[in-house]
């Protein structure tokens, strides 16, 4: 105990790198060590994301109205009305793939039944289909040929095809969604302790404070990451919207159209920078919220 | 009682979600067989869309199969430390690099596809090569890779395993490749299959990017949806499924073996 004294008094003096990186910690390499290990990552991120995007910002200037072309996703009704139908859309489709996946996937991790590894094979099929491939599965289940149309035709007389607008992008993202979203659940709920949950049971908590309290929180990094990349995805993919219909009105279609069609770089570029702002502010508002909020919850909750 | 009424309500519930999903996709091949699909499976089956398919996009995909894995190798190379520093030095600065390191997953791939093309569009070597949507795919990937590993890295208690090795006196790369990276395994597993599936179906960057030499698969399925007959796009969808499958449940297999290994390791030395 008295020999941790005399090592914490005869610390030398840091050097640059130790002094960028923090005080070392025992056991980790030296500073050059951990600058080596990040310089693959750093360069990558300099040359292909940060410099481009100062050179994005530079363009917008060049639009027809200098820097207020910044702004044109408030001032233009056309934009901010298909800001706000992306943005509420996006949270539409997170909140239900949260919801879903947080059932199906502590179901599955929880249960052990007969097909129960065919059924998660299933779930998480979709993973690596891109919005183009996803499209086309929301073609055939709710297109002119789809299952839905060909079952209320047979039963109502009625064929419901729901795929060429706005619900069938919905339908598509939830679609995308599901598999990410139950990969995370899973991943987090087979690492949830039982005897917590045990523990919580002997001493008489109902059901539902044992999920409010023992599962939820433990479930929590896995569906705020996994949330967060559903959400980013709804805001700013446009292969499924490509394949559904090019007039759905969702904010990446329109700068694809703004780029393609109207050879608009500056406005293109401002609708892109204001996006990706929002994306990340919206992202980055949810972690803030929820892994302050978690903290205290998991503690007050006794 | 009750919990066998949650129980069927639970599985009600997945099966559903699972129809869903699974529909779809069998459809969609079935219609990649079928000689007219207007007229149903009794028109009979047929393998003649994708031959077709493959005469047409044979280059696409295989241009997808080697974008993908070196798309594997340069994450690996660079994710794998980025996320050991990020663990292991949580700091003011390293907290800004995390930050940064997720943008490109929180800006549409559309702006970064913008960006590139506004920065390197004029570089014509580079621009009319794979290269460029390799670099796409790499911004796009690289942080899935580090939260992925960084994840496991987190939770494994990595401070405790390097002071071990460090007092058994194992220097840094020693402990970097023998102590570190195998405890990593299952969050690097798990990463290399998100960045594989994840750049083989890429479409948003893609499409920007993509020139009429350097198609990628995602390219000439929107090119099938678009211009082709259903058939074609089905058959085209259903190659892509062929491709992808036995890339996913052979990763899956191999991470459900990392899981697993430890456990025989440690028998293995206790009964030395």
């Amino acid at each position: 105990m008295s020999s941790a004294h005399p090592i914490k008094g005869g610390r030398s003096r840091p050097s640059f790198l130790s002094f960028v990186f923090r005080p070392a910690n025992p056991g980790v390499g030296s500073p050059a060590i951990l600058a080596l290990l990040l310089t693959p990552g750093m360069i990558i991120v300099a040359a292909f994301f940060l410099i481009p995007m100062a050179f994005v910002a530079i363009r917008v200037a060049d639009g027809p109205d200098g820097l207020a072309t910044y702004f044109v996703i408030l001032t233009n009704g056309r934009y901010l009305a298909s800001l706000v139908q992306t943005l509420v859309m996006s949270a539409g489709v997170t909140i239900s793939a949260l919801v879903l996946c947080g059932v199906c996937g502590l179901f599955l991790v929880r249960n052990r039944f007969a097909g129960r590894n065919v059924i998660t094979a299933m779930l998480t099929l979709p993973l690596s289909f891109p919005g183009t491939v996803v499209g086309f599965m929301v073609i055939m289940l709710a297109g002119r040929q789809g299952v839905i149309g060909s079952i209320t035709d047979a039963l109502f007389d009625e064929k419901l095809v729901f795929a060429y607008n706005i619900s069938g992008l919905f339908i598509g993202y939830l679609y995308f969604s599901i598999p990410r979203v139950i990969l995370a659940v899973m991943a987090s709920a087979e690492k949830l302790d039982p005897q917590l949950e045990e523990a919580a049971r002997s001493l008489g908590a109902p059901t539902w404070r044992v999920v409010k309290d023992v599962i939820l929180p433990g479930l929590m990094p896995g569906l705020i990451s996994s949330g967060a990349i559903c959400f980013a995805t709804a805001m700013g993919a446009f292969g499924t919207a490509f394949t559904l219909a090019t007039d759905i009105d969702v904010l990446p279609m329109v700068i694809y159209t703004e780029f393609t069609r109207n050879a608009n770089v500056a406005v293109a570029a401002a609708l892109s920078i204001a996006l990706g702002i929002l994306t990340w502010v919206v992202l980055t508002a949810v972690r803030c919220l929820v892994g302050n909020a978690a903290t205290p919850g998991t503690g007050g909750g006794a | 009682m009750q919990r066998d009424w949650k129980f069927y309500a639970q599985l009600f519930l997945t099966i559903v979600l699972c129809l869903f999903i699974v529909v779809p996709i069998v459809m969609s091949a079935l219609a990649g067989v079928t000689v007219n699909v207007f007229k149903g499976l009794s028109s009979g089956l047929t393998l003649r869309w994708i031959f077709e398919v493959w005469d047409l996009y044979a280059p696409s995909i295989l241009l997808s199969v080697i974008i993908a894995l070196t798309c594997l190798a340069v994450t690996l190379v660079a994710g794998v430390p980025l996320a050991y520093v990020l663990v292991r030095r949580p700091g003011r600065m390293t907290r800004l690099f995390e930050e940064l390191l997720t943008l490109p997953v929180a800006i549409p791939g559309l702006a970064l596809a913008l960006a590139l093309l506004i920065t390197y569009g004029g570089v014509s070597g580079y621009r009319s090569s794979w290269l460029f949507i390799l670099t796409g795919h790499v911004l796009f990937t690289l942080p899935f890779m580090v939260r992925s590993v960084a994840a496991v890295m987190a939770a494994m208690n990595i401070k405790m395993l390097e002071e071990g090795a460090a007092s058994l006196g194992a220097g840094f790369w020693r402990r970097f490749f023998t102590v570190i990276i195998p405890n990593a395994r299952p969050g690097i597993l798990a990463g290399a299959l998100m960045v594989v599936t994840l750049s083989i179906g890429e479409f948003n960057l893609t499409w920007m990017l993509h020139t009429p030499l350097t198609k990628t698969l995602p390219v000439g399925l929107a090119d099938a949806y678009a211009s082709m007959r259903l058939e074609i796009g089905s058959a085209y969808t259903l190659i892509f499924f062929v491709l992808i499958m036995p890339l996913l449940i052979a990763m899956q297999a191999l991470a459900e073996r990392g899981k697993h290994r430890p456990k025989r390791v440690d028998t293995a030395e206790d009964t030395l």
